[in-house]
């Protein structure tokens, strides 16, 4: 009988890992799957997919802004459209096979959204010349039915330091970034000149939830919030996350506290989701990636496919910040920096760095 | 002769009424969750059967048996211990990292390149569950406090390497590290199904190879008795004269070197390089792998394949308006009635054999009986 509470405490942990290790982050996953209620009998009208990066439709960031591409593209269309949620920890092997299944059913353009698609996309592509594969923040695979689709998170971010610098009393600002991928370090390096550019007195607090290949930092909202809570804790009074869904937990502990919370990706202020905060999101660096996937949606639709890397920037209104809130709104100086800022990155007065 | 025959068949048949009881409980339980979602109970399981068809699929399929076999035979060695190896997937991705950095660096002739590539491989998995061999020999810690922590040590130190500073490249307008592309001649050649579905890894082959030698040297050498000896009563063990200590050491060492392997059929055959997109996991899927087919190479095999399966053939279901999740939470399930219907299948075998003995007991005291009075 000895063996017994052995083998229950492994098999016990063993679950609970297990569970720990692969299904983080579903809980919204049920409404991805709307869409999906054709059978893919060779109609016409299949339209657009859209392959999501971890997180998915939900996480109130950057899924969320390509569903709205999605969406509105699907209603213009008239498309039946397709969604498709990928699991944690899967391999590049899992994502070509999403692309494959998703392009034998015919849909097309097919959109990947995010970076870690990308050798996905290059041996997929190759294999359906006559469909078009849209990618989101990636260059680095090119063809012919390839339209990648990238933005200067750099330029945007810098706008974000400027405000940091400009509302935060304390002199001490924070920057949570999800996972310390190139990407996010992008956004650190655009809110880190930008800051240093407008009050080089005031601190940057930097914290990253998980490094690569542990992808819980764009997942996991209580992450988040202890380290927002934590740069709270040493003074910071303005904190901006480029976090995905774990985000939220920034902005929940950064509201709680009645700090300024600055959002990103989507304008994080009309978020159904975090309603309960938005007083204290002062402003959203934007990425205008419902647009980008409209666009391409709609190239393809007129029978002139995209192709090629398209950079979404200030200049045309690729990253911008959001002004849904009055508070930011009033803040004559600080609406007058970020304008005059704008206008020197467009003009090339202004260099943004893309590493800090 | 008679006896002992008919015992071992009997052995034979209870060791396969566990996993079938688990995945017949499991899937009752599967459809009571899709009903009570609202969901059709049965096309699902229609549609991944369906998807069974297609060759893209059952590549897929193959590939990642490779790699689940290996993860589930390192945990397996550990279990035979009765250690507990949760740091499988450290050990693996490690291993796997260290390995493309070295297949990078290093150019040879083909078949020299490869075993280069592997040898680092094996090294560096049995150096890092070494570790925890070393901490659990030397001073007591247990083996799975220790995976778990050098889990998250492993991850780190991986995140560190990839960075552009030490071994990291990033190809112009990506914005994934990888540890650069390993040459053409360190490509673990594999067999091409078609131009659609991909090649076959030749992995596959050396992870069925790694099976055999853990069938062998587990059930046909005396390091292998000693070590299920050890495990199985370590002071019994230590009376006839095994060094546990050293048993345990050498476990984990066999293990961490099983689960290095783990990652070479996607590396070798694959990607090629080591990427943030690299499968992360599959140390924890081992366990659930190896608890499925109760440590036996060849029950293993097939718990292997019915989760590859199970991952592959789901991504169908997200297209046809079904959760992916009916498969992660069919997994979720075989693990728990796993536990439940193995220890109801032992409690009834050892009734039976308690029954038995005391009727052999039984018809001998009544045989001597008869043969005093008369």
């Amino acid at each position: 009988m000895r063996r017994v509470p052995h083998l229950a405490v492994a098999v016990l942990t063993a679950a609970a890992l297990a569970f720990t290790a692969t299904a983080c982050g579903d809980d919204d996953s049920g409404s991805g799957s709307g869409g999906g209620s054709g059978s893919g009998s060779g109609s016409d009208n299949l339209g657009m997919a859209l392959a999501y990066d971890i997180g998915g439709r939900g996480d109130q960031s950057f899924n969320d802004a390509a569903a709205a591409g999605f969406d509105k593209a699907k209603e213009e269309f008239g498309w039946q459209g397709q969604e498709a949620e990928p699991s944690a920890g899967e391999s590049d092997a899992d994502k070509a096979q999403r692309l494959t299944d998703l392009a034998k059913k015919g849909y097309d353009p097919i959109v990947a959204v995010g970076f870690v698609y990308a050798p996905a996309v290059k041996q997929v592509a190759a294999k359906f010349p006559d469909t078009t594969f849209g990618i989101i923040d990636d260059s680095s695979v090119q063809g012919k039915n390839i339209a990648n689709l990238v933005f200067a998170e750099e330029q945007g971010s810098y706008l974000a330091g400027v405000v940091a610098a400009k509302v935060s009393k304390t002199k001490t600002v924070g920057f949570v970034g999800g996972v310390e991928t190139a990407l996010i370090r992008k956004f650190e390096a655009g809110y880190k000149q930008g800051v240093a550019d407008t009050d080089d007195s005031v601190k940057v607090l930097t914290k990253y939830l998980s490094q690569p290949p542990d992808f819980s930092g764009f997942e996991k909202p209580d992450l988040g919030k202890e380290a927002a809570q934590g740069q709270l804790d040493q003074n910071a009074d303005v904190i901006y996350q480029a976090a995905g869904g774990a985000g939220r937990g920034v902005i929940e502990a950064t509201a709680g506290a009645d700090k300024w919370a600055i959002g990103v990706d989507s304008d994080q202020y009309q978020q159904k989701g975090l309603a309960a905060y938005k007083d204290q999101i002062l402003t959203s660096v934007m990425k205008n990636v419902s647009g980008a996937v409209f666009d391409l949606g709609k190239s393809v639709h007129d029978g002139k496919p995209e192709t090629g890397v398209i950079t979404y920037t200030l200049k045309n209104d690729g990253v911008s910040l959001s002004q849904s809130n009055p508070a930011f709104q009033d803040m004559a100086d600080v609406q007058t920096a970020v304008k005059d800022a704008t206008d020197k990155i467009i003009n090339g007065d202004i260099k943004v760095r893309t590493t800090p | 002769m008679k006896n002992a025959f008919k015992f071992d068949r009997e052995r034979l048949l209870l060791g396969i009424a566990g996993p079938v009881l688990a995945l017949a409980v499991a899937f009752a339980l599967s459809v009571l969750v899709l009903v009570a979602s609202g969901l059709d109970p049965i096309e699902p399981f229609q549609i991944m059967f369906s998807s069974l068809q297609e060759q893209d699929v059952q590549v897929l399929i193959v590939n990642q048996w490779a790699t689940y076999y290996l993860a589930a035979l390192a945990v397996a060695v550990g279990f035979r211990m009765n250690l507990f190896n949760i740091g499988v997937d450290g050990q693996y991705r490690l291993a796997a990292v260290l390995a493309a950095i070295v297949g990078v660096k290093v150019s040879a002739p083909g078949p020299l390149h490869i075993l280069i590539i592997i040898l680092t491989a094996i090294v560096v998995g049995s150096i890092w569950a070494g570790v925890a061999g070393v901490l659990k020999t030397a001073r007591g810690v247990s083996e799975v406090v220790s995976t778990i922590m050098l889990n998250a040590i492993a991850g780190n130190l991986i995140a560190w390497m990839v960075l552009k500073d030490q071994f990291g490249e990033q190809a112009e307008g990506s914005n994934d590290l990888t540890t650069g592309l390993i040459d053409e001649s360190g490509w673990f050649p594999g067999i091409k199904v078609s131009d659609f579905a991909g090649e076959i890894y030749g992995f596959v082959f050396i992870a069925a190879a790694v099976g055999v030698v853990y069938w062998y040297v587990l059930s046909r050498t005396r390091f292998g008795f000693d070590l299920r000896a050890s495990g199985a009563s370590e002071s019994a063990a230590a009376a006839s004269g095994v060094d546990a200590k050293r048993m345990v050491l050498v476990s984990m060492l066999i293990s961490g070197a099983v689960a290095g392997l783990a990652g070479m059929p996607e590396l070798l055959g694959g990607t090629h390089t080591y990427s943030s997109n690299f499968p992360v996991g599959v140390g924890f899927t081992g366990i659930t792998i190896a608890l499925l087919g109760r440590n036996n190479p060849i029950g293993v095999a097939f718990a292997a394949l019915l989760i590859a399966f199970l991952d592959k053939a789901s991504s169908q279901l997200n297209l046809e308006g079904y959760p992916a999740e009916i498969a992660k939470i069919m997994q979720g399930l075989i693990v728990l009635s796993v536990v439940i219907s193995y220890e109801q299948v032992r409690r009834y075998g050892q009734r039976r054999q308690q029954h038995r003995v005391g009727e052999e007991l039984a018809a001998q005291a009544k045989k001597n009986r008869k043969e005093v009075s008369a």
